[in-house]
């Protein structure tokens, strides 16, 4: 389209249908150079990168899937937008080999604007399977483009692909292939010659294309020639004069038409270029399909797919993460001493809340593994062909509550039975070419038990559950489904009743073998995402948190009243050690502070060394650095040193109570304390005190983080190592706190709103505030309604926890199933219903 | 500037050309894709949907010509999996029912 014949920067478009195998040429190409970025406006992913052949620099960009270059889909527009206004030197057309003819509809699209072509026929390995040949002459010929045949996951072809493009760019006067529209072709030329008057439309795009466009009533076209036509309504009036005269006369739409002589042509070149020596055969996938998705087995395989992943991810690489934990750990203490180190009472406020920021992290690193074989196990769902069947069988339910099939991934992702998480989970709704049933999964896809929510459960379980352990989790697991399924339903049919709708028209791929590189870069991508988001929002929102449970801190009075009872203790020390022969060590008070603090990092890792080995390693290693100290630490026959353990351990116990109770008084007093206690008017329906509500808000920063406040929260008052269990069920049974608060909290940890990081990425999907805005808001309005519709309904009936969990559940399941099967009255038997509506729209 | 225009919709949307005629009584009924039999080949006639509907169905090759077999249902009835030359493609039922079959070997 330009007019120098030698360029040294070339723009290369890549166009083609969705799963074609651009992005895998794309890479093919371009190596490791490229990067991503967003279509001004939109979410459509823009990737461009960029290689040099012979001197030259060609800068390529991996257009989203097009078919036909409508105005109908964001996708479709945006390519078509770059085509028109970046005019590319060469556009690389990408066609699935072993579906040469619905791919061709966009290759004579694309040459009728006038583009140069090169087509790379994809798939080459596939179609060889399929025992098909092509005759790559033949298809040059007919196409009047160069045909590169290519497999882009080996590479093959590259190289001849790339030679082609610096030709095509070259040599201008390549003489493209014409489609004849057969009755409407003299009317296409009449409309040409009509757009072909304006001299700065002509600039623009080819106008046999627009008048092909026009004729096929695009109002993309349109706006086209509104830009750069005077007499537009003039243009566009004969246009329709054409359209209504060529309908009355062949009974038929003329866009029907040109698609129909789009597809003759298509369907002809087939014919004669390609040799079919399996035709007539039943292909592969479909004598699979025959089993997976027959009518009764398909739902036992979807079943135990769901459990293979189930058991494979969360199970196994709950196992794994008891592996990698310990790296976590070690990461921790190495940062730990890196920072200014403890005080006796106060600890400098960098070591305490870079640490709390580091254990923040970690809880959250420590899920990667589980990750990692989720998003793998996913990958391979999805390469091979199987998500697309999934979301087949499912479709009708899912569509029923207003979502859609392909609802089915982002589910999984989240964490439909128990594991997941939402961020990657909201991401993946990106496929789903329905906008209403889109924003309602991502509206819902928050809901799922991320792997987050667990630990809050198993905590409450252990506590006021234990011997309905099963049914509960089994509770948890489901009801978060049946609330998604509903309030998507509510969704749909209410706030979300005007968005615009689409069809689930679906291919089924062929199956194929997922590779390892593939399957590996899409998990790891996937986990990568997610580990940004505990680098970023996650670490920041913990700051914050964390600031808010720090201060406004103690008051001056309660600091001197702790500074106090510690100097007591500490004299108490030295008053034991009077006349010990070890006492000169610790003469000094900083000695002393740092043996407590050698004392305590001893004992941690004495009691996290396994075997009787490493517990001998951690000795050695004392007593190799604080040769000084290892008497305090090891138990030996020497009478002082006995005593002097004896005298330091009641020191550090004394120590710990002081420090629990200053933190615990500094939550008390903290801002979010005080928020806490703000809301205990409203959440007392659900009998959450102060301390509940402290957790719930924390853990908007990352779910995680409520079990740790609550940890805090409910701390040991003695030396003696009770589990958290233990201590926050004695004393909240002593606080009054039943099994239904327990309930209450549960339930209404399972609707809580999405985590920030989650929200964050709501925002990034709708590119809507306000939907980021309602997706906090409207959970956490229907999670305290429903916990204190529990709680007061409980209280009233006088029922057990576990009595308001089941009618709960057997309140929504009855919902569901009436939602689920309902349909409108009118009727008069199904077949008449069907032709009537068939009639009707 | 283009973008600005991205949301619209689909306004005055036509008339099939053939339901016009339905009323002298020439084409009165007709077959979709929803009523015919499984397994048996079917050619598109016409598809009665419009907009982005109607676009979706002739991107996936539901166009007029072409020839269609109704391969399964799915375990729950809806949608249908049907297969054009050696692709396989799943649509639901009132997507089905908006496109206008008639027998193949008849013509
Ligand atoms: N067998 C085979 N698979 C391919 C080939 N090229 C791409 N694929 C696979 O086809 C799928 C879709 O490819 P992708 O590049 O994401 O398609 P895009 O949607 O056009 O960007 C991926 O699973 C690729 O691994 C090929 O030449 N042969
Ligand atoms: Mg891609």
């Amino acid at each position: 389209m330009t007019s120098n014949n030698k360029k040294e920067r070339l723009l290369v478009a890549l166009a083609g249908q969705q799963n074609c195998g651009k992005s895998t040429i794309f890479n093919m190409v371009t190596g490791l150079k490229q990067h991503i970025a967003n279509y001004p406006g939109v979410t459509v992913d823009k990737k461009s990168g960029s290689y040099r052949e012979k001197g030259c620099v060609v800068e390529i960009v991996d257009l989203p899937g097009t078919y036909s270059l409508t105005s109908f889909s964001l996708e479709e527009r945006v390519a078509r937008q770059f085509l028109i206004e970046e005019k590319p030197d060469v556009v690389i057309n990408v066609l699935d080999a072993s579906n040469l003819r619905r791919g061709m509809y966009l290759t004579f699209q694309l040459l009728e604007m006038g583009y140069p072509v090169v087509v790379a026929l994809n798939m080459m390995d596939v179609a060889d399977r399929r025992g098909l040949e092509y005759d790559i002459k033949c298809l040059e010929q007919r196409l009047g483009s160069p045909v590169i045949p290519v497999i882009g996951r080996s590479g093959q072809g590259a190289v001849e692909l790339k030679k082609a493009v610096l030709e095509a760019a070259t040599n201008k006067d390549q003489m493209a292939a014409s489609l004849n529209y057969g009755e409407l072709e003299e009317k296409v030329t009449e409309l040409h010659s009509m757009l072909s008057m304006s001299t700065s439309l002509k600039q623009v795009v080819s106008p046999r294309w627009l008048a092909v466009k026009l004729l096929e009533n695009d109002s993309g076209a349109e706006d086209i020639i509104k830009d750069h036509m005077e007499n537009a309504q003039e243009v566009m009036a004969h246009a329709k004069t054409i359209r209504e005269e060529f309908e009355t006369t062949n009974a038929m739409f003329a866009g029907d038409h040109i698609v129909s002589c789009r597809d003759h042509l298509a369907a002809e070149v087939e014919e004669t270029c390609i040799i079919d020596h399996k035709k007539g055969e039943v292909p592969l996938s479909e004598r699979i399909d025959r089993f997976l998705l027959n009518r009764w087995l398909a739902p036992v395989f979807l079943v135990l797919t769901v459990w293979v992943i189930y058991q494979l991810s969360i199970v196994q690489g709950y196992e794994l993460t008891k592996i990698t934990w310990p790296f976590l750990a070690a990461a921790r203490t190495f940062i730990a001493d890196l920072l200014p180190a403890a005080g006796f009472l106060n600890d400098p406020q960098i070591r305490s809340m870079g640490l709390w920021l580091v254990d923040s992290a970690n809880t959250l690193l420590n899920y990667v593994p589980i990750f990692l074989i989720l998003f793998s196990l996913i990958a391979i769902l999805e390469d091979s062909g199987y998500m697309a069947r999934i979301a087949f069988i499912l479709d009708r339910i899912l569509n029923r509550f207003g979502l859609h099939g392909q609802s089915t991934l982002p589910f999984i992702l989240a964490g439909v039975f128990a594991g997941g998480c939402a961020v990657p989970g909201v991401m993946a709704t990106k496929g789903i070419p329905d906008q209403r049933a889109r924003l309602a999964t991502i509206l819902t896809v928050p809901f799922m038990n991320c792997l987050a929510k667990v630990p809050l459960y198993t905590l409450l379980i252990n506590i006021y559950f234990v011997e309905t352990k099963g049914l509960v989790l089994f509770y948890l697991s489901t009801i978060t489904v049946i609330f998604a399924l509903l309030i998507a339903k509510l969704l749909s049919s209410h706030v979300l009743k005007k968005m615009e709708t689409a069809p689930f028209v679906m291919e089924l791929p062929h199956y194929h073998p997922p590779t390892f590189n593939g399957v590996v870069r899409r998990a790891v991508d996937r986990t990568w995402l997610y580990i940004k988001k505990v680098g970023t929002v996650v670490v920041a929102v913990a700051a914050v948190v964390y600031i808010l449970l720090q201060y406004p801190g103690l008051t001056p009075q309660q600091e001197t009243l702790y500074q106090q009872r510690a100097q007591t203790a500490i004299s108490k020390f030295y008053d034991n050690m009077e006349g010990n022969k070890l006492a000169p060590t610790v003469a000094e008070y900083e000695d002393l502070v740092r043996l407590i603090n050698v004392y305590i990092s001893y004992k941690a890792q004495k009691l996290n060394a396994q075997g009787k080995e490493a517990s001998q390693g951690v000795d050695h290693t004392f007593k190799e650095a604080y040769p000084d100290y290892y008497p305090f630490l090891k138990r030996s026959k020497d009478k002082d040193a006995r005593k002097a353990i004896r005298a330091l351990k009641d020191l550090a116990n004394t120590r710990k109570t002081l420090r629990r109770e200053m933190k615990e008084e500094r939550i008390v007093n903290s801002f979010l304390g005080q928020i806490g206690r703000s809301l205990e008017p409203v959440t007392q329906f659900a009998n959450f005190d102060w301390k509940i509500n402290v957790a719930l808000l924390s853990s908007f920063a990352a779910r995680e983080s409520s079990v740790a406040t609550l940890g805090v929260l409910f701390e040991q008052s003695d030396g003696e190592n009770k589990t958290l269990e233990e201590r926050m069920g004695s004393e909240q049974m002593a606080a009054g706190y039943t099994a239904l608060t327990a309930a209450a909290v549960m339930i209404f940890f399972a609707l809580y709103p999405p985590c920030l990081a989650t929200t964050v990425m709501v925002r990034v999907q709708t590119q809507s505030w306000g939907w980021m805005v309602f997706s906090i808001v409207f959970p956490t309005a229907l999670g305290l309604t429903v916990a204190s519709l529990m709680f007061t309904i409980g209280s009233i009936m006088n029922l057990s926890g576990i009595e308001i969990l089941s009618l709960l559940y057997f309140i929504v399941l009855g919902l569901l199933l009436i939602v689920g099967f309902y349909r409108k009255p009118q009727r008069r038997g199904f077949s008449g219903s069907l032709r009537q509506r068939a009639e009707s729209s | 500037m283009m973008f600005g225009k991205m949301f619209h919709r689909f306004k005055n949307r036509p008339q099939h050309p053939a339901d016009s005629k339905r009323h002298d009584g020439l084409s009165g009924s007709w077959f979709s894709l929803n009523d015919v039999e499984h397994a048996k080949e079917f050619k598109i006639k016409s598809i009665h949907s419009h907009g982005a509907i109607r676009q979706r169905l002739l991107d996936m090759g539901l166009v007029p010509g072409i020839t269609v077999t109704v391969i399964r249902d799915a375990p729950l009835a809806d949608p249908l999996e049907v297969r054009i030359g050696d692709s396989f493609i799943s649509l639901r039922r009132t997507e089905a029912k908006q496109i206008e079959v008639h027998d193949d070997k008849q013509q």
